[in-house]
């Protein structure tokens, strides 16, 4: 419940931190309409399109409307998976106005308690703290290697959690040790002539459940003849807290990691999961209004690549044999992958150079597959009907392994794998970790 | 605001889901994509079947309820802004292509359907929907059937009303009638279904269509011709068709509607020329290349700088998108965006285009032009600020200035985009006081209790636009 109270306060901020001509810019002409997951899924309901919601924020600005609770349920609906932004002519940031749209709510509610306790668990206590994340992640392994996981199976207490995080606890990957996972190196030398020097953005929850792509991934920028820096100062990029309306953090964070790369000398500063590189490549907007951080932030912020990216740049597909054993691949774009950094040619470039596959592309590969930071596990219902629209299309292509470029769409095509019964018959990868198999299979 | 009773009546017809009457569901179905038109609506009720459409139709002529009938709201006459209240009746349930019959080349469909989703369903079987709106990806044809939508293809293959072959509708009064069918020809009585397109949603619900489909053309070219002139672009226009050519497509952008799109699309457009047309042809491939040839000399004689043939589909595909967006890319120009749709006779376009480009500079304003130069109808766009009055009213000055201009070279102040609400007050200007009273004759018969679109295509009072 939203009070009265918390509502004014949320419409005069509105009214003052809205970026009221962002908002007119929007002149509805719908463009966005057959893009957006949310309308389509809900039937084509105009609340859950983005042209709606712009409508609804616009409202709250001119007094239209107060921000009850059903205006609330539009914005929370929104997958931020920003798909409506490429395709709108009048160029309407969509995203910057969700995210001070859910920051203002957020900055203006008082949660109840437990949700209250989890939010400050999980956005102050947790993601910032790169020890932590190693300990949680401890946690899990321990979970997985004591029996523990097989109790927790065969009880069903898992039964007493929602559907998809009961789900998501079988196909979490195997975690490293804490100890595999204290060891990372600072610098590394590349394979061969060199081509670039670049820094490495391990981020939270890749350097710590995914840490074998992380590895991977070095592996690749070595083989492709980066030397590579990997500033140990660096923290979470702040994703998680921009888009859950936790900005003030997500500022701290980016202050943080521009400092950490600041004087590593680098060409590129290099990313593999597309959730974080667009955040990244987004900190000169985050702290646009700090005059201290504001060119610090984009000097940072053009230095940001993805994996793919680089690996296309540099020919590492020409050079590098790739072969893998007869298999159909698909690839599921990552939302902010390809509509915030522009990527989607070139980790398909990438897979189709592998020798010995059939690359297969898929129906609707752009439109979101649900995972959306914490969304499957807040909105879990949207989100496996979007899971299971995805699963249609992916079958539909007949592959045995479908391709991702994102932690969070990794353990969600995981999920839609495990939901159709058809583990063991079809794998989900990041694609960094395919590409490593396929420069080993000889 | 609904009475109770009426509430519970439409709930138990439509069933609850299908009802609300929240803030936030009834103000996002407030507008369309006409700038500066925002009404609540007091409910808005999405029908299953036109058992239900009828029901509720009965209902609201009984209680008298204004209904505003909704497609994807992407009109541009403020057609489907409920100025009344009232409710708006959304089709989105109704979005199924009932059939395509390849023997007597139709289809027929509901209203919701997507327009581009019908074109999808039937090229792969050999077959050709014309009408093409730029906004095809998102308009239904319930929409192109009310406003009477033009496109890309207008020029060759006419309009939406050239393929609405059969209609069921439901009248004011809920009866359900059925006008035309599959046949060819029919001259039973009046022509119903020529009266109900382009009505605007102001005398019936329609709630099935009979569409014409002809065979695909086999082959298409499409060409890019570049201006440092715009009266030499427009020449060309009517020279291209005095020499007896049709193009599929001829369309005409000028240098800031062409800088714009190219920001939003990048596909290389050329942002140094004053002007483009981009031309296309279908057809049989001799034929098709004949025409084209013949149109890049009539080009070059029309003093064009470069005239470039597309060399693959997707190509051509690029262009072809790119004009589509020119609208909402003209957007990115200023907060407000003020789109007109003054239509002249082809051989006037070299004229209305440079009236435009006066008027623009008698008042000071920022006025892009594009449009479909091949059938007369131009789309002065001008790129302003609601929020500056003085300058607000320059714009609707120039615009009335617009229009009588248009009238005065044997024009019209609509070309597809329909009357509604912006253009009532200029409808005199066309008809005259006697062509008023006889449409207005019309109405008043079918909808004696004006529950249908009230408030659209007649003005309270001419002439005076109302804009902010
Ligand atoms: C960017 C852009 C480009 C455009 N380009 C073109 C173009 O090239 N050519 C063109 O002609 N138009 C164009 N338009 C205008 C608009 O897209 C068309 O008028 C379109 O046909 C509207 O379709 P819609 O489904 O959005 O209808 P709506 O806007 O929802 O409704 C249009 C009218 O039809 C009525 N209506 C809708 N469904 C029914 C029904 N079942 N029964 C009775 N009445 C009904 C409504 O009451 C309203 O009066 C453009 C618009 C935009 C925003
Ligand atoms: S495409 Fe852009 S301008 Fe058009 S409605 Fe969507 S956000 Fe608004
Ligand atoms: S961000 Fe994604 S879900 Fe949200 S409005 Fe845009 S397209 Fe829809």
């Amino acid at each position: 419940m939203t009070t009265i109270q918390e509502q004014q306060r949320i419409q005069t901020e509105f009214q003052e931190k809205m970026n009221q001509d962002e908002l007119l810019n929007c002149m509805r002409c719908g463009f966005c309409l057959p893009t957006c997951p949310t309308y389509i899924e809900s039937g084509y309901q105009e609340s859950h399109s983005p042209r709606g919601r712009i409508a609804l924020m616009k409202a709250v600005v001119d007094g239209v409307i107060e921000p009850d609770e059903d205006f609330e349920r539009s914005l929370d609906l929104c997958l931020g998976c920003r798909a409506c932004e490429p395709v709108c002519p009048s160029g309407v940031n969509y995203g910057h106005l969700l995210e001070d749209a859910r920051d203002i709510v957020n900055q203006n509610k008082r949660f109840s308690m437990p949700v209250k306790v989890v939010r400050n668990a999980v956005f102050k206590g947790l993601f910032p703290h790169q020890e932590r994340m190693r300990g949680l992640t401890g946690l899990i392994g321990f979970y997985q290697r004591s029996g523990l996981q097989k109790v927790a199976r065969g009880t069903g207490v898992m039964k007493l959690f929602p559907e998809s995080l009961a789900t998501m606890e079988k196909v979490l990957p195997k975690v490293p040790t804490m100890k595999e996972m204290k060891n990372r190196p600072e610098h590394l030398e590349p394979i061969g002539a060199k081509t670039h020097k670049v820094a490495f953005f391990s981020g939270c929850l890749m350097d710590t459940m995914f840490m074998d792509t992380n590895n991977a991934t070095m592996k690749l920028l070595q083989l492709a003849g980066c030397e590579i820096v990997i500033p140990k100062e660096q923290a979470c990029c702040g994703a998680l807290h921009g888009h859950s309306g936790e900005k003030e953090d997500a500022k701290a964070l980016a202050r943080r990691n521009i400092k950490a790369f600041e004087d590593t000398g680098v060409d590129y500063i290099i990313t593999n999961a597309g959730g974080c590189g667009a955040f990244l490549v987004d900190y000169d907007h985050l702290l646009k209004d700090d005059s201290e951080w504001k060119e610090r932030a984009q000097g940072f912020a053009d230095k940001i690549k993805d994996i793919s990216q680089i690996l296309v740049e540099v020919g590492f597909h020409e050079k590098v044999p790739l072969e893998l054993p007869h298999q159909i691949i698909t690839y599921q774009d990552s939302c902010h992958l390809r509509n915030v950094m522009k990527t989607a040619s070139a980790p398909r470039t990438l897979l189709q150079s592998i020798k010995g596959i059939q690359y297969q592309e898929m129906e609707n590969a752009d439109r979101c597959c649900g995972s959306a930071g914490i969304y499957n596990i807040v909105e879990s219902e949207m989100s496996m009907q979007l899971l299971d629209s995805k699963m249609v299309q992916a079958k539909a292509t007949h592959a045995t392994t479908i391709v991702t470029a994102n932690p969070g769409c990794l353990l969600q095509m995981k999920l839609g794998i495990e939901r159709e019964g058809l583990s063991g018959k079809m794998r989900g990868v990041h694609i960094v970790d395919l590409l490593l198999e396929a420069a080993q299979t000889k | 605001m609904l009475s109770n009773t009426v509430k519970e009546k439409i709930i138990s017809i439509v069933s609850p889901a299908n009802f609300d009457d929240s803030k936030t569901g009834r103000l996002v179905y407030s507008y369309d994509a006409t700038p500066n038109f925002q009404s609540m609506p007091d409910a808005v009720v999405s029908p299953r079947n036109k058992q239900e459409v009828s029901q509720v139709v009965k209902l609201c002529n009984e209680f008298q309820i204004p209904i505003v009938p909704r497609g994807s709201g992407t009109n541009l006459c403020a057609g489907t802004c409920p100025t009344e209240g009232g409710i708006v009746l959304l089709f989105k349930h109704m979005n199924k292509i009932l059939e395509v019959d390849e023997e007597n080349l139709t289809a027929t469909v509901q209203p919701g359907v997507v327009t581009l989703d019908l074109i999808h369903a039937v090229e792969p079987k050999g077959l050709f929907y014309p009408p093409d709106p730029s906004s095809m990806k998102i308009s239904t044809i319930g929409g192109n059937i009310n406003e009477n939508s033009g496109g890309l293809r207008g020029l060759k293959y006419g309009v939406t009303r050239d393929y609405v072959i059969g209609l069921e509708a439901v009248l004011p009064n809920g009866d359900i009638i059925t006008t035309g069918g599959k046949l060819a020809k029919d001259v039973a009585g009046y022509d119903f279904t020529r009266l109900l397109v382009g009505s605007e949603g102001t005398l019936a619900v329609i709630t099935e269509a009979t569409l014409k489909l002809i065979p695909m053309p086999e082959t298409k070219q499409t060409m890019l011709a570049l201006y440092q002139d715009l009266e030499a672009a427009a020449k060309s226009v009517s020279k291209i068709i005095a020499s007896k050519i049709i193009p599929a497509t001829l369309e005409f952008l000028d240098q800031p509607t062409l800088k714009v799109v190219e920001d939003f699309a990048k596909i290389g457009l050329p942002t140094d020329v004053k002007a483009v047309l981009l031309i296309e042809q279908d057809g049989p491939r001799e034929v098709v290349e004949r025409d084209m040839a013949r149109i890049a000399e009539v080009c070059k004689e029309e003093k064009a700088v470069s005239v470039q043939l597309a060399q693959t589909e997707a190509e051509a595909e690029a262009l072809r998108t790119a004009r589509r967006s020119a609208l909402s890319a003209l957007a990115r120009l200023a907060p407000t965006t003020i789109l007109e749709d003054a239509t002249v006779p082809r051989s006037e376009i070299a004229r209305m285009v440079n009236a435009i480009n006066g008027i623009a500079e008698k008042y000071d304003l920022n006025i892009c032009t594009f449009g479909h130069a091949g059938d007369g109808n131009l789309h002065p766009t001008c790129a302003t600020d609601s929020r500056n009055h003085d300058e607000m009213e320059r714009v609707e000055k120039a615009f009335a200035e617009i229009f009588e201009k248009a009238i005065e070279f044997g024009g019209t102040i609509t070309g597809e985009h329909g009357v509604g609400v912006m253009k009532a007050p200029y409808l005199e200007l066309k008809l005259g006081e006697a062509g008023i009273a006889a449409m207005k004759a019309v109405k008043m018969a079918l909808d004696p209790n004006n529950i249908m679109n009230p408030g659209k295509v007649f003005a309270k009072d001419s002439r005076k636009r109302v804009v902010v």
